[in-house]
This record gives structure tokens, sequence and C-alpha cells, in this order.
């Protein structure tokens, strides 16, 4: 078990959703966060005052996976979270040591 | 008793005072005797217009000018602009009619030139019967009407000030400072411009709805302000960016609803003046908003909201002494003249200099107000469409707009500089820094604008 973490642009959000539930993912947490990677800020002006916004809104997507399908659940974020500008995001994949599903008690690769 | 002008004796003018003088009265004998103007009779449609106008100016406050400062601000601050708004209007409508009013429109003696008397005082004398002048002889409205209508423009004049001082001012020092500046500075200075024995009024300077006395007066005040406060913690270094321009926006379009109260009611009368006053305030608006958004797209790159919202408010600023006296091309011209100007008062020269007027009242009140004078002083001439006044020299106009300018700008200066040390000394001008951290709506009122 694994816990694909991603971070990737707002507005790609409902692509990458329609992407993993196609291969079989049923549930996804998602978070709006703020950050700056390569991208780094950008400028915003209020009445001619130029303000350099360092931290940039992104979406930090999180799905718990059977190993089986970690590849596949990667290669559907890089491919539909992709827009080839720089600011498009990173992904991470963690190990799980124990999962639970609170409202029966199954746990492990039952409670995903 | 409050002639802004006497330049309305056009033969509409006149015509339009018997007319109405014959409907409302049938009392046309000697209608130019003061004793039957002291007779005359309110009409029921100037008396229906300047009730309206005086909620639409009230409106312009609340929440009009709270929205438009309060979007600027950060959210920590929302309820603290908002607070300190309201706080300006209830103080000042109380003292309005307590003293301001005598203050600002009763006789003052030897010192008639620069203030009133207190013999109306708590309003003493004032009954459903008392009527005020309008500018065409024999036509009077309600004296409690002409109360109304000017005690929303004392509630609005301080309120205006507070976006200079705005996420660091202390509320009980506000609240100090804006019960002493009316007193010192607008009720004198609304008495000078106003008031038929005013020293600027008796000069012959022109300011149809308030440039000095309101946007002037409260530019520099504000200016004034921001540099003895001194500049919020990080300003500069930190993000201070505008919370919610969905909220500016809002307040910007309430305000220029309100201002045709503001401008077409300083007619006093319902009649073609009012409209003239209205379609310049519909213009030169316009065009101070087309003026910033262009200059600032040239320059910046960007055509921004903000920045047509803030060339509205300056272009309503600069009309504001010229509404009823230029006509609508000269008022275009104004405001385009107005909206490129304050652009560059609110960027580049006050990135220069480096005070931290918060949100810009000194760049577009104070700058916008000086513009509108002035301008007045040139469009006004019949040649360039306006109404004229009498013996009229462009020169000579212009100069006495400039006095005025320097009266006001030197008198709600040094007042306001010598208010702000009493009230340093008395409750302290700042929050602390902490307090200036948390934000002002925790630290100063316990409450938050935004519980999501």
């Amino acid at each position: 078990m694994k816990i694909v973490m991603a971070i990737i642009k707002p507005f790609k959000l409902e692509e990458v959703r329609d992407a993993l539930t196609a291969i079989g993912v049923h549930g996804l947490t998602v978070t709006e966060v703020k950050g700056y990677g390569r991208q780094k800020g950008h400028t915003e002006i209020y009445r001619g005052a130029e303000y350099a916004v360092s931290f940039l809104p992104k979406i930090k997507i999180e799905v718990a996976v059977g190993n089986d399908l970690v590849e596949r659940v990667v290669e559907a974020i890089t491919a539909t979270a992709r827009t080839g500008q720089i600011g498009d995001g990173k992904i991470f994949v963690f190990a799980i040591e124990k999962a639970v599903r609170i409202r029966t008690g199954e746990t492990d690769a039952d409670a995903l | 008793m409050t002639f802004r002008t006497v330049l309305r004796a056009g033969s509409t003018g006149l015509a339009l005072a018997a007319l109405c003088a014959g409907t409302a009265l049938a009392q046309t004998a000697a209608p130019e005797a003061p004793a039957a103007a002291a007779a005359a009779l309110p009409n029921k449609g100037d008396t229906a217009w300047m009730l309206v106008s005086s909620l639409l100016v009230l409106f312009m406050t609340l929440p009009g000018l709270a929205l438009f400062y309060g979007g600027l601000a950060r959210s920590k601050n929302m309820l603290s602009v908002m607070s300190q708004i309201t706080a300006t209007a209830i103080v000042m409508c109380l003292i309005w009619v307590v003293y301001g009013y005598s203050l600002a429109f009763t006789s003052g003696g030897s010192l008639t030139s620069f203030v009133g008397s207190f013999s109306k005082a708590f309003l003493a004398g004032v009954t459903t019967d008392s009527t005020s002048d309008t500018f065409t002889k024999g036509v009077v409205i309600p004296e409690y009407v002409f109360i109304c209508f000017q005690m929303t423009f004392a509630m609005i004049t301080p309120a205006l000030i507070v976006g200079g001082l705005v996420e660091r001012m202390k509320f009980s020092a506000l609240v100090l400072f804006v019960v002493l500046w009316g007193s010192f500075v607008y009720f004198p200075i609304a008495h000078m411009v106003w008031f038929s024995e005013g020293y600027l009024f008796t000069l012959g300077a022109l300011d149809f709805a308030g440039g000095t006395v309101v946007h002037i007066n409260a530019g520099i005040a504000a200016l004034v302000g921001a540099l003895v406060l001194g500049k919020r913690i990080g300003y500069g270094k930190e993000l201070m960016t505008p919370h919610s321009l969905t909220m500016t926006f809002i307040g910007t379009a309430v305000l220029w609803v309100g201002w045709f109260g503001f401008n077409a009611g300083s007619n006093l009368e319902a009649t073609a003046g009012a409209a003239l006053a209205m379609i310049n305030t519909f213009v030169a608006t316009a065009g101070a908003g087309l003026g910033w958004l262009f200059i600032e797209w040239v320059v910046k790159g960007k055509p921004s909201l903000l920045g047509m919202l803030s060339g509205i408010v300056a272009g309503l600023v600069a009309v504001t002494p010229a509404a009823g006296l230029v006509g609508p091309m000269g008022a275009i011209v104004l405001g385009i003249v107005a909206g490129i100007v304050c652009f560059f008062f609110c960027t580049t020269v006050k990135n220069a200099l480096g005070y931290d007027d918060s949100l810009d009242v000194f760049g577009v009140h104070g700058i916008g107000g000086i513009i509108g004078s002035i301008g007045t002083g040139i469009f006004v001439a019949p040649a360039l469409g306006g109404v004229g006044v009498a013996d009229y020299a462009m020169g000579e106009q212009v100069w006495k707009q400039f006095v005025a300018v320097v009266v006001a700008v030197l008198w709600s200066g040094v007042g306001s500089f010598i208010l702000y040390k009493i009230v340093d000394v008395v409750v302290g001008l700042r929050v602390t820094s902490d307090q200036e951290r948390e934000g002002l709506d925790i630290a100063e009122h316990g409450e938050r604008a935004y519980n999501i």
C-alpha cells in the first residue's frame, strides 16, 4: 500500500480526478495549499504598487492505493496534470504501514 | 443664508423662482424684498429632492465608503475599518446638531470670516417653519432638511480621513480625533467656503459641492495623519494586498450612486442646475475611470479593476467642486486629467516619498480635490461650456481658486497636525505592535470579519 501525494495546478484537479476514477481509484483527499518551487512567485499590481507574491495557490491530492495501482496512478497524474509549463507540480510516493476503515474496522488492503 | 455662489442669477433661475413662488404661494407680490424671501414657503419638489439627496450622501458613507476602504484593507482589519467609519459617522451626526451646524452656518460676529457662533447650538430656534435660502432668490427649503443634508457632509468628510490611518490607529484615538477635527477644522472651513460671510465665500472662490471643504480638507488631514502615525509594520516589505476587491467594487458603485445626492443635491433645488450637476457627475467619473485604466494599462501592462475603481473615485472627487458650474465636455476633460494625475500620485509620488497613506486618501481625494478646484476656475468659463460667473476672468478666477486651495491645505494641514499631537498625548495614536500584527479586529474589537 502506498500514498501517492501530488501537488498540482488548481485548474487541473478535475482532469486528474477523472483520470484516477477511470483507472479504479475510489477515494481522494484534496487540500488547498500554497507554496513555491522553481516557478517561484508572480507579481500582483494594486493601484500601481507591485507585490511579489512568493507563495502560489496549489492543490495537494492524496490517494491511498494498493501496490498494483501505484505506477498507473502516478502515470495518470503525470499525464493529466502536465501543461509543460514551469509550476506543474510534483508527485511523492510513501509507504503505508497500516490502514483502517473506521466504520467496519477492516484493515490494510480491505480498508482501501 | 447659504448662497454658495451668486452666479445663478440667470433668466432661467428668475423665471423658475417666479414660477415656484407663484404656484406654491400665490403670493408673488414684491418677490425681491428680503421680507418676502423670509416669508417664502418651500417648494415640495425641492424639499423632496433634498430629503432624498441627504439619504444618498448617508449611503455613501455607510456602507459605500466602509466597503470601499474595507475591501482594500487586510482581512484582519476589515471590521476595524468599518468600525472607525461608523463611529465617525455617528459621532459627527450628534455633534453636528449640538453645535456643528451652528458653528458652520451662523454669523460669527467679528470672527465670521472664519467661523460662526453658538447661536443655534442644540438647534436653538429651528422649527418646522424655519427655512434656508437656496441659490435662487425667494426659493427656500425647510431648515431641517438643509441641516440634514449638510450633516451628511460633516459625517463623510472625517470618515474619508480614516483611509490614511487604517490598520494601526487606535479606535479611541480616532474617535477623539474626529471630535476635535470636526470642531476645529471642518466646521470653520465649511463656514469659510459656504456661509455667505465666510472668507472664501466673500473672496468669490467657487466650490459647488465641497472640493475644498470635503476632499482637500480630508486628503490633507489623511496625509498629515499618515506622516504623524508612521508606516504600518512591514510596509514595503510584507504583502499588504487588498483582501477583497469585490467589496471595493460594491463600495465604489454605492459611492457613485450616492454622489449624485452629494453633487446634484448641492444645487439645493430640483432644477436644471441639479440636472447639470448630475450629468457632470456621470461623465467626469467615466472620463477619470477611463483615464486611470489606460494610463495603468500603458505603464503597468494590465488594465485592472482596481484601477478603474480608483479612477472613478478620483473623477467623482474632481467633479465635486465643478458639478453645477462646468459643462459636460469640460467635466470630461477634468475627469480624464484627474484620473491620470491621481494615478501618478498614488504610485510614483507616494513610492518616491515613502509615506504610508494606506488607502490613498491624499492621492485620490487631496490631489483630485485640488485638480477639481483649480479646474473649476478654468472650465466655468462660458467659452469652455461652463455656466460662467459675474465679471468672469479666467486668470482672476483661477487665482481665487488657488487661494482657496492654499487656505484649505494650510488650515487642515496645520490644524490636523496639532490635533494628532494632542490626541497622541491624551490617549496615544497607535495600537501596540503586537495588536497591529494580530489585526485590529480581534485586538481592539474582539470580533472577526470572516468566520469561515
